[in-house]
């Protein structure tokens, strides 16, 4: 394996693993904002909200792996 | 590989010209360009709210800044008075800043500057908030002012009694890893920003490089929300950090 291949190789699997944890986060943020929104629709500008910025967090891990890989193929 | 396909995409800010030993980079050209615009857009408000008949500009901004300081009750209550300055120029200059980078112009006029050499072509403007001095500077801002506003509400004491407690032993290994968690919000504070916001940046040149026509535009529409969703974080993490940092432990 030559150092180039190897570099594109961690930059693939850098995003490719970085996200998977971020994927399943926020799939279950999502399902439970639905469960709370189907057990109490009232509250739904408040879920929305919180929701939201739970999303931000879990993908701001998804990012990190994204700019690893970015540095891994552009420095 | 970047010559052969002309994408043009540096994770640091480059430098345009030397300014009495300032290297001055394109993010930190757009930096005055929109920070400029915010201070006038500031004067502005300041003239309007002396006359009798407002103009529709001040009656907007009195929107923007009313549903902001609804959005930090909810966090600081009674506190919010004290800190509502700092927290809504985070926003309104991070959200500024985000926005600006999807301006038509931003990153596709280039100059051509001389470096050792050899003629290389660089973006005249680059958004601030892609370019990690900026997210770090915020960052260590924020942080360091949180512990600040600790020390000035509960006193020294108080302060050290958050992470060290004499009658509970193991609160010297809980209290050394909280201190680490303290630092380490300074790098997750400013890799978040500048993630989101550079990622943003890279999306929208891979995309208009693949297909050239109308796809960019809901991807546009995606920054624009991204950039207010990340200008949100960060002040509301930091309204939380705060409001934590300003009450007492028990």
């Amino acid at each position: 394996m030559t150092p180039e291949v190897a570099k594109f190789f961690a930059t693939a699997l850098t995003i490719a693993i970085g996200s998977i944890g971020p994927a399943i986060g926020i799939g279950m943020i999502g399902s439970k904002a639905v469960e709370a929104l189907g057990r109490n629709p009232e509250a739904e500008s408040a879920i929305r909200t919180t929701m939201i910025l739970a999303i931000a967090f879990a993908e701001a891990v998804a990012i990190y792996a994204l700019v690893v890989a970015l540095i891994i193929k552009f420095v | 590989m970047e010559e052969q396909n002309k994408l043009h995409i540096s994770i640091k800010a480059e430098k345009i010209f030397n300014l009495f030993g300032f290297d001055i980079t394109n993010s930190f050209l757009l930096s005055l360009l929109v920070l400029s615009i915010f201070v006038f857009g500031a004067f502005i408000y300041y003239y309007q709210s002396k006359f009798k008949n407002k103009g529709s500009f001040y009656y907007f901004i009195n929107f923007i800044i009313g549903s902001l300081y609804n959005l930090f009750y909810s966090v600081l209550k009674e506190k919010t008075d004290y800190f509502f300055p700092l927290l809504a120029s985070f926003f309104l200059f991070i959200l500024l800043q985000n926005w600006a980078g999807l301006l038509p112009g931003v990153g596709s006029i280039l100059l051509k500057i001389k470096e050792n050499e050899e003629i290389v072509k660089i973006p005249l403007f680059r958004a601030n908030t892609a370019d990690l001095n900026t997210t770090l500077a915020l960052a260590i801002i924020s942080v360091f002012l949180s512990q600040f506003f600790s020390i000035k509400y509960l006193g020294f004491r108080g302060y050290l009694e958050k992470f060290y407690r004499l009658k509970d032993p193991m609160s010297f290994f809980i209290g050394t890893l909280e201190i680490i968690s303290e630092f380490s919000k300074i790098v997750s504070f400013s890799f978040r920003l500048f993630g989101n916001i550079f990622a943003g940046e890279v999306l929208l040149v891979i995309i208009a490089f693949l297909i050239p026509f109308f796809l960019s535009f809901p991807f546009l529409i995606l920054e624009l929300f991204v950039g207010f969703i990340q200008a949100l974080v960060f002040t509301m993490l930091t309204a939380v950090f705060i409001s934590v940092a300003v009450s007492k432990h028990h």
